[in-house]
């Protein structure tokens, strides 16, 4: 295929990708608000900081204040990253790969594009119906991955696609996870407390893994969450899982067989993965967990940009 | 109850005779919407509307941001040809391909044609289109124009007329095949019950069409696009997909070895047969304009070398400026010994002193056209122009008139059209494709384009016009 439509197929993913994750965001932290009813300011900003956009928002906004922050991340054009670009940028994708898409998945981004890009601006009175706003969001972007599942053939292009979802959703997991380093650095008072559990649950919800995180641990501690959300093998969210279903992608393309590689991106998944394989979540709380994310989060970048010389820059 | 009230206004009416009476072949369509109620037939455009919106079936207009993808206004009133008119079209067309295609080689050739004294050197020299790179050339088979899009007309007295022939990029044809699904959604009982003749095969018609121009068992085709940007964008990724091929950009496309590749996530691979969708002059920087960033550049090169065939060919230009265009019946006498079928509309040349003087002197009553303009740009319609507008594109025809020329104002034929919530008659042309592969195909129907302005005779979707199906029967 075209290294330009794989690099399309690609980001298009990213970009829906990013889309839905930072739907959940908002909508979860929107219920939190509602729960915990203290300063919003504090209750916020963390949402900015986790998705490395605090400058911008500090350039354009006064107050972080619930409805410039939700806007922000929502509908302000001058975000690259807010929803409302992340959908325009993966719509333009898509467009310049119609050929390589089918009907459906184009009608599904498509139609997404054309209902949200009415709405300019948020103010007190959408409150009451922006659980659903962002319910729908998440519904289109979960209906468009229905539909490239279903539609397409799992050949190159769909491995391009699913690269691009895994890494970036890999990405966003360890922002979740940090989301709670930023929360927790200004309270470390409250360890244990109904206000920590709280914050932690959103975080399960936030990564939409509270049933699954239900099914496998009996006890809502901090380490159990995030070994659920760091190591697990099958929850799709993990960034384990996502990190063995890149490896397995990369495989199929490059045609290599089990225990060799055939380009740097495979070489850089396949150490990556086996360390997390060997790694314990008592081993990372030691260590650290802010840092071990942070560095989780260097070597993903590492991996994007490695998987864009390979493939994209030929 | 939609149609009780339609008045032709003494127009040539595609669908009622001069007599008030409906032609033969519309009895069925009239008796259908007849049988609907006003709302229906409304809520059925409004759905059709839909369904293109939603597929994205869209054109890009230029220098207006906050709308830049508009679709274009689908009319659901469709337009029927019957079999005999059309047969008599279809022949005039081929009659008309073929006589172009011979003159296209010849002029890059041995110029008989000027030597014969048919048609001044200069006035071919001094075409736009007319690329002196392609002289000695002969491309894959001997072919040049591929892929025309012609555009007819009839006149008030019913009587068919080539307007111009759009030998370059001709666009379009994604609406016609596009609006024929919508319309079988829309009155799937009158496909039943009246045997159009259908056009679905027409994308795979194009692929076996540029296979023919390679020897290769397997040939690597591709479509060449400006971008997404372009305002045929929609057409060249609809036809890439049609056809099965890659659609690409020129910086998807490497020069090596006199040869033309593609970057895939495997390396290059070999292209060798490009429909491209670009103007000549940025096919390639190295050869036409510099400033190209759309093009390949060394494409011409490996054109030339025969080691890539383009689609149509560069230098086709020439045969679809407009001064050339008036020669048109000439090169059908000379080439072929026959007499055209389909004729020109009368055209004056402004580069002829007697013509220029003429032009001047009657430009209210005439159409001055750029030679090589397009998309209704570069044109003054006289009946409608105000005085300053007619003394300025004098004083323009004067400065150049090498490059204007003029044609009576004709009286479009009408049909029946929807506007907001009620029927009337508005002026059409009508653009068949045609396909020059191993023999000349020509699609039955073709784009009905729509003045959707009252009285206007600017069909042109950048300028606000609208389409229709076209149904020529079994």
């Amino acid at each position: 295929m075209l290294s330009r439509v794989a690099e399309s197929v690609y980001w298009m993913n990213r970009y829906m990708e990013r889309a839905e994750n930072y739907s959940r965001f908002l909508d979860v932290n929107f219920q939190l608000s509602l729960d915990l009813n203290e300063d919003s300011n504090r209750q916020w900003m963390p949402l900015v900081y986790t998705t490395g956009d605090n400058e911008l928002f500090f350039r354009k906004y006064n107050s972080p204040s619930k409805e410039n922050i939700i806007h922000f991340m929502s509908l302000d054009t001058e975000n690259p990253n807010s929803i409302m670009n992340c959908l325009i940028r993966a719509r333009e994708n898509a467009r310049t790969i119609r050929e390589n898409i089918s009907t459906p998945m184009w009608e599904v981004i498509n139609e997404f594009y054309l209902t949200i890009k009415s709405k300019r601006r948020f103010d007190e009175s959408d409150m009451p119906g922006i659980a659903e706003f962002f319910k729908a969001i998440r519904n289109q972007c979960l209906l468009f991955y229905g539909c490239q599942e279903a539609t397409i053939s799992h050949d190159e292009v769909w491995h391009f696609a699913l690269l691009g979802r895994l890494l970036e959703r890999a990405d966003k997991t360890t922002r979740i996870l940090d989301m709670k380093y930023f929360i927790l650095l200004p309270s470390g008072e409250n360890t244990g407390s109904t206000l920590d559990l709280i914050q932690w649950l959103s975080l399960l919800k936030s990564a939409s893994a509270h049933e699954m995180f239900n099914r496998f641990y009996t006890r809502i501690t901090p380490k159990s969450i995030a070994e659920f959300l760091i190591l697990d093998k099958i929850f799709p969210r993990a960034i384990r899982f996502c990190l063995s279903k890149t490896f397995d992608s990369l495989k199929t393309l490059s045609g290599t067989e089990k225990d060799s590689y055939g380009e740097e991106t495979e070489k850089k998944v396949g150490v990556l993965l086996s360390e997390m394989n060997y790694a314990s979540i008592d081993e990372i709380f030691t260590s650290g967990m802010h840092e071990y994310l942070d560095q989780l989060q260097v070597r993903l970048n590492g991996i994007a940009s490695q998987l864009d010389e390979t493939y994209f820059r030929n | 109850m939609l149609l009780t009230n339609y008045q032709t206004d003494s127009f040539y009416d595609e669908m009622f005779s001069e007599e008030g009476g409906i032609r033969q072949s519309y009895h069925i369509l009239k008796s259908r919407i007849e049988g609907m109620d006003d709302k229906e037939l409304l809520s059925r455009k409004a759905s059709a509307e839909k369904a293109l919106l939603s597929l994205g079936i869209t054109f890009n207009v230029y220098g207006d941001e906050e709308e830049e993808e508009r679709i274009m206004p689908f009319d659901i009133i469709p337009r029927i040809v019957t079999a005999y008119e059309w047969k008599k079209m279809e022949e005039g067309l081929k009659q008309r391909i073929r006589a172009l295609n011979l003159f296209i080689q010849d002029i890059y050739g041995d110029e008989k044609i000027i030597k014969d004294g048919i048609i001044p050197a200069e006035i071919v020299y001094s075409s736009s289109g007319y690329l002196k790179e392609c002289k000695g050339l002969v491309p894959p088979k001997g072919i040049w124009i591929h892929i025309t899009g012609t555009d007819l007309v009839r006149d008030g007295d019913g009587q068919m007329l080539v307007l111009e022939d759009n030998l370059r990029c001709p666009s379009g044809v994604s609406y016609v095949l596009e609006n024929r699904e919508v319309m079988k959604k829309t009155f799937p009982e009158l496909f039943a019950s009246l045997s159009v003749r259908p056009i679905y095969d027409y994308p795979i018609r194009l692929r076996g069409m540029l296979e023919h121009l390679s020897d290769k068992s397997n040939p690597n085709i591709a479509v060449l696009t400006p971008g997404i940007y372009n305002s045929a964008y929609y057409e060249h990724s609809f036809l890439a997909s049609r056809m099965g091929v890659s659609l690409v950009e020129g910086t998807d496309l490497t020069v090596r070895d006199d040869k033309l590749y593609m970057r895939t996530t495997k390396g290059l691979k070999q292209v060798d047969i490009l429909y491209r969708r670009i103007d000549d002059n940025f096919l390639d920087p190295k050869v036409f304009r510099k400033d190209s960033m759309l093009g390949v550049p060394g494409l011409f090169e490996v054109f030339k070398k025969g080691n890539v065939a383009l689609a149509n060919a560069p230098g086709t230009g020439v045969a679809d400026d407009k001064v050339i265009y008036s020669y048109v019946p000439d090169f059908i006498k000379y080439y072929l010994g026959e007499d055209p079928i389909i004729p020109n509309v009368p055209t004056y040349l402004c580069s002829r002193e007697k013509d220029l003087n003429y032009v001047c002197e009657n430009i209210g009553n005439l159409v001055v056209k750029a030679a090589n303009g397009a998309g209704g740009y570069g044109m003054i319609i006289g009946p409608v122009a105000s005085q300053k507008e007619k003394e300025e594109f004098v004083a323009k025809v004067k400065a150049d008139p090498r490059n204007y020329i003029a044609q009576p104002v004709l009286s479009l034929s009408r049909i029946p059209t929807l506007i907001e919530d009620k029927l009337e008659g508005r002026h059409v042309d009508l653009r068949p494709f045609i396909l020059y592969g191993e023999e000349i195909y020509v699609m039955p129907g073709g784009l009905t384009r729509v003045a959707l302005r009252r009285g206007s005779l600017v069909v042109n979707s950048s300028q606000g016009g609208g389409s229709k199906d076209t149904w020529v029967m079994g």
